[in-house]
């Protein structure tokens, strides 16, 4: 595929910005020209007809939710709702400048104060803040307000965080890059939290647990009253990775299983696409316990009025330029607004609905680790379809399917995993097609096992070759080299 | 592949060469199959100090990251510098070119505690 | 409910399948106190029309879009060719999923490759990222990369950051205990670096500054033993200024709004990051990396994975993983449009229109710039009277300035901080002369 440094250049395009209005003068002039750039960077100059096909061309080599099925688990990838994307711009809302007046934005603030309690609504807990744009941006806010809570009580000593073996990667990561070190709890044969392991690690050096519910296996753990009462019992706190929330969306409030700081997944959960990798927004709610110590400027409402408030001074400070991920928070509010109660509820239907449904047919040809009923998601095995077939062999001939493959490889704790996660935006139609291409490449593996491992057949490229982009990094353009398409 | 029956190995898939009070160090063949291509070795510095369980050196493949556990105290004094340009020589030559690191044993009668090589493929057998 | 395919006879057959009776069995696995502690919010669904009609009315109580923006501080008023919102539309890019099945996400990995290539090509760097959050976090997460690499426990900053992105810096500097020694700024607005703190993992300074000044970087990295210099800049500015990676610099951040991005109250952001050879290994954040497929035909994939948080989890160089790709794409497209000539073009038109507003403002009695040091498209006055009555008086005249608190941080008191970009017209300028007490 052509980049667009492979694409024919032409003088300098003109056309986008008029001619200077004010007396021009010689850039030496106004800035010393030891500041001053020698060499111009090596970007094409293209015209419009030329950049228009360039990213047309590009944009079909893509698959996304509007082309099928995108069952990756813990992603939620349901359907994006158009009307979100025309609400997002508005110039009422995309043309206000973060450091304007808080009266001259009480449209945006508006919506960013009821989301707030929205969100607080459906978490069951009094404090929200907007900034974290990301899940592991949420993570990394609740850990830093663990810390902060602990400093207060002058429990210096509670260092670690205990975390399932399911966890998913942010978890550690964003407990690490707060400075904790983490404990890995085992999960029982049943997949969820071992209470055995979990007495064991707790002592005065825990800071408190991240819990993914439903855990990543798609089960609901069943003792999470016991789990979070159990470290509130030692002193600890708990946080709850919101990337599952739509298993439960409606019916349960994690407020209400015993959780200190729950983050939501706006691109997951609540409808905001996914945009090849971001932008997300990763709001978080938080007990009692924690508001006093949220980021500033919290957005507060004084008399009718929307005011930024910084009067915390236990805050934590800032973890976002300014309020976060505004445009994303306007879709959120859209979706939230258009669903209502009732709509929360016949999402998480949905989701389980469909996600045991294909579990029910699927693990008739593969193997089930966890054979019980599942939440939004459930995890499969690769293993045992065929001698030398491997999962990742199953997601690629999926691809020659029309189908995006679900996640695979995680959780680590079982083998050759396959995630699946359908939302509850997939017609049965979808869902049927589904399980037929798994079926097929099912006997494939027995029958024509070259067919799996050879796949991708029919995508834009077929299977690259990773280990090269790893040995040898080419991460820019190869200037001087000649180009190859 | 067999595992040289004059070499040591640990319960973490590595293989220990003694060379009188030295002992040179690499993962076994188990190890790299499960890894997969092997993309970048991070080696440690020669002259540090090690002990027993800590990390002495990271093998990373294009989906996973190993850790090379020391399995005794000691001091690394020979590290393979080849594998910074060729790390696949681990895929390669897992037993003989792939080797990681050469590290002067604390003390000699801690090789004799690893296991032999019948020992590590019942070992291999029972995971 | 729009969004949900099934009939009731869908519902029925699949919980038939299941060998169901009820939905309702299937969350029998949420314990009792937690379902009956459920409470609705009292949320009635509302049609698509009223959502529509109830978004549009917020909107339209934003003023701040009817005013002559002149307000700055990282986020600018920037010219967006048309083109760069309908690349973003195309559904195929903003409905895909991060790009772990490369085979179906070569659209999203080539972008993302451009953007690299293009980051590296504007900063003189080897090495960029696909993205990180916004500038702040991406300037945090230099320092964080700095303090692995060199981990002497403290940081010289410079004073003049803008002010939004050191509060961020010092909480996450605070969480990693790391020690943050502040770096004075001299009369000309430059940072004053004679006597840099010895034994820090890194010097940060951010050009231009929060003054709106040009900092020279020549020789810096010589004067700073080993700490790793990291530089904050304005991507636009980029366009005739030099690049810090000619200076040695080590790591490369900002804030790419500019590039492309409305200024939507601040969100979403694109944090820029790019780094030399050396630092590879410790940098954040996902990259695109160009290998070929079985058939030997050129294709893009995610590289260097290992240092990520999906393999490295507790060990990962950050714990990042949704990032800011449509907001990269937007500004791949931005840059696309405009090419390196473009670049240069709205680069000059910035600096001529801020150093035009400037001699004019320079020519009313009574206001003076604090600041001598060369200056980009931004610049500090001190006005006669009380600022924030002027500041008061402008917004009601039509003009959006940043209050004159946004400068009290730095000790600067009676000051506004003015931003002028290419959009700004003559007629515009003159008239903002005219209301702050000049001549026609």
């Amino acid at each position: 595929m052509k980049t667009i440094f492979d694409r024919p250049p032409r003088e300098g395009v003109g056309g986008l910005f008029p001619e200077p209005d004010v007396p021009t003068r010689d850039l030496e002039d106004l800035i010393d020209r030891t500041l001053l750039r020698v060499d111009s960077p090596r970007i094409p100059n293209l015209s419009e007809p030329t950049v228009a096909r360039h990213y047309t061309a590009l944009s079909k080599l893509n698959y996304g939710v509007d082309d099928g099925l995108y069952p990756l688990g813990s992603c939620t990838m349901k359907h994006n709702p158009k009307v979100n994307e025309d609400l997002s711009r508005l110039p009422g809302l995309t043309g206000v400048h973060p450091h304007a007046d808080a009266g001259l934005a009480q449209g945006t603030l508006a919506l960013l104060y009821e989301l707030s309690e929205l969100l607080g609504g459906i978490a069951g807990l009094p404090g929200v803040s907007l900034q974290p744009v990301a899940g592991a941006h949420g993570e990394l806010t609740g850990m830093f307000l663990f810390k902060r809570y602990f400093e207060g009580r002058a429990e210096p000593a509670r260092r670690r965080i205990l975390l399932p073996d399911s966890a998913h990667g942010t978890n550690p990561a964003s407990a690490a890059v707060a400075g904790f070190s983490v404990t890995e709890i085992p999960s029982n044969d049943a997949g969820m939290v071992d209470l055995a392991a979990l007495d064991a690690a707790l002592d005065e050096t825990v800071a408190g647990i991240m819990l993914t519910v439903p855990n990543t296996l798609g089960i609901f753990e069943e003792g999470i009253l016991e789990v979070t009462g159990k470290v509130h019992a030692a002193g600890g706190l708990c946080y709850f990775d919101g990337a599952n929330l739509n298993a439960f969306l409606g019916r349960a409030r994690p407020g209400d299983m015993g959780a200190d700081v729950f983050h939501f997944n706006l691109h997951k959960t609540l409808s905001t696409p996914h945009g090849g990798g971001g932008p997300g927004s990763g709001p978080i709610a938080v007990s009692d316990a924690l508001v006093d110590f949220l980021p500033v400027p919290s957005i507060e409402r004084d008399d009718g009025r929307y005011v930024l408030g910084w009067d915390r001074p236990r805050s934590i400070g800032s973890v976002h330029s300014f309020y976060g991920n505004v445009l994303v928070a306007v879709k959120a509010y859209a979706y939230l607004l258009q669903l209502g109660d009732e709509g929360l509820r016949a999402v998480s239907e949905d989701a389980v609905l469909n996600a045991n449904y294909l579990q029910e047919r699927l693990k008739r040809t593969y193997v089930l680790p966890y054979d019980r009923l599942c939440k939004h998601e459930f995890v499969l095995s690769g293993k045992g379809l065929a001698e030398g077939i491997s999962t990742l062999d199953v997601a690629k001939r999926l691809i020659d399917y029309g189908l995006h493959p679900p996640t695979i490889y995680f959780p680590l704790i079982v083998r050759e995993a396959l995630m699946i996660e359908p939302t509850e935006t997939e017609g049965k139609e979808d869902l049927d097609r589904f399980v037929d291409a798994m079926e097929r490449i099912a006997a494939e593996a027995r029958e024509r096992p070259e067919l799996l491992r050879e796949a991708p057949h029919r995508a834009p490229v077929r299977r690259l070759d990773q280990t090269r982009a790893a040995r040898d990094p080419v991460l820019t353009y190869p200037f001087d080299e000649r180009a190859e398409g | 592949m067999g595992y040289p029956a004059e070499y040591r190995y640990t319960k973490d898939h590595e293989w220990v060469a003694v060379e009188g009070n030295r002992a040179r160090i690499g993962i076994t063949d188990h190890a790299q199959s499960e890894l997969g291509d092997i993309v970048f070795v991070e080696l440690p510095s020669i002259g540090s100090s090690v002990k027993a369980g800590e990390i002495l050196a990271t093998v990373e493949s294009v989906k996973a990251v190993g850790d090379v556990l020391a399995p005794f105290d000691g001091t690394v004094v020979e590290v393979n510098g080849d594998l910074e340009t060729s790390p696949e020589t681990i895929n390669q030559s897992v037993h003989d070119a792939g080797w990681i690191a050469v590290v002067e044993v604390d003390d000699p009668a801690a090789v004799g505690a690893l296991l032999d090589a019948a020992g590590y493929e019942s070992f291999l057998a029972e995971g | 409910m729009r969004y949900l395919p099934h009939s009731a006879a869908d519902r029925r057959e699949m919980l038939a399948a299941i060998g169901l009776s009820s939905v309702d069995e299937l969350f029998a696995d949420i314990p009792r106190a937690v379902s009956e502690a459920f409470r609705l919010l009292g949320l009635s669904p509302r049609s698509e029309q009223e959502v529509v009609a109830e978004l549009t009315g917020l909107a339209a109580r934003n003023r701040a879009p009817e005013k002559i923006c002149f307000a700055g501080g990282g986020i600018y008023d920037h010219y967006v060719p048309s083109l760069v919102g309908h690349v973003l539309s195309r559904s195929e890019f903003y409905t895909a999923y991060t790009p772990y099945q490369p085979e179906v996400s070569q659209g999203t990995l080539t972008a993302m490759f451009e953007f690299q290539t293009l980051v590296c090509e504007l900063t003189g760097m080897d090495a960029a990222n696909a993205s990180l959050y916004d500038g702040a976090t991406a300037l945090a997460e230099a320092v964080l990369m700095a303090e692995r690499v060199r981990s002497r426990g403290r940081v010289a900053v410079a004073r003049s950051l803008f002010a939004n992105v050191r509060r961020v810096l010092d909480t996450y500097c605070w969480a990693s205990g790391i020690e943050v020694v502040e770096v004075p700024h001299l009369p000309s607005g430059r940072c004053d670096l004679s006597d840099v703190p010895e034994d820090v993992s890194a010097v940060v300074l951010q050009s231009p500054n929060a003054f709106g000044v040009i900092e020279s970087l020549e020789g810096v990295k010589d004067r700073i033993g080993d700490a790793l210099l990291v530089v904050s800049v304005h991507p636009i500015s980029l366009g005739v200024l030099a690049p810090p990676g000619e200076f040695g610099t080590d790591a490369v951040v900002g804030e790419g709004q500019p590039l492309g991005l409305p200024m939507s109250f601040g969100g979403p952001l694109l944090g820029l990051f790019a780094t030399r050879k050396e630092h590879l290994r410790q940098m954040p954040g996902r990259v695109s990396g160009r290998t070929v497929d079985a058939e030997g035909k050129t294709g893009y994939t995610m590289a260097a994975q290992t240092r990520e948080q999906h393999i490295r989890r507790e060990r990962a160089t950050s714990n990042i993983c949704t990032n800011s790709a449509l907001c990269a794409l937007a500004a791949t497209a931005y840059v696309a449009s405009v090419g390196a000539d473009g670049l240069r073009r709205v680069a000059e038109l910035n600096v001529e229109k801020a150093h035009y507003l400037a001699d004019r403002i320079a020519g009313i009695d009574g206001f003076d710039f604090p600041f001598s040091g060369p200056f980009f498209n931004e610049f500090v006055v001190r006005v006669p009277g009380d600022a924030n009555d002027l500041h008061r008086e402008l917004l009601e005249a039509g003009y959006l300035v940043e209050s004159p608190d946004s400068l009290r941080v730095y000790g600067v008191e009676n000051g506004l901080r003015v931003a002028v970009t290419e959009r700004r017209t003559r007629k515009e300028l003159d008239r903002l002369v005219e209301a702050l007490g000049g001549s026609r």
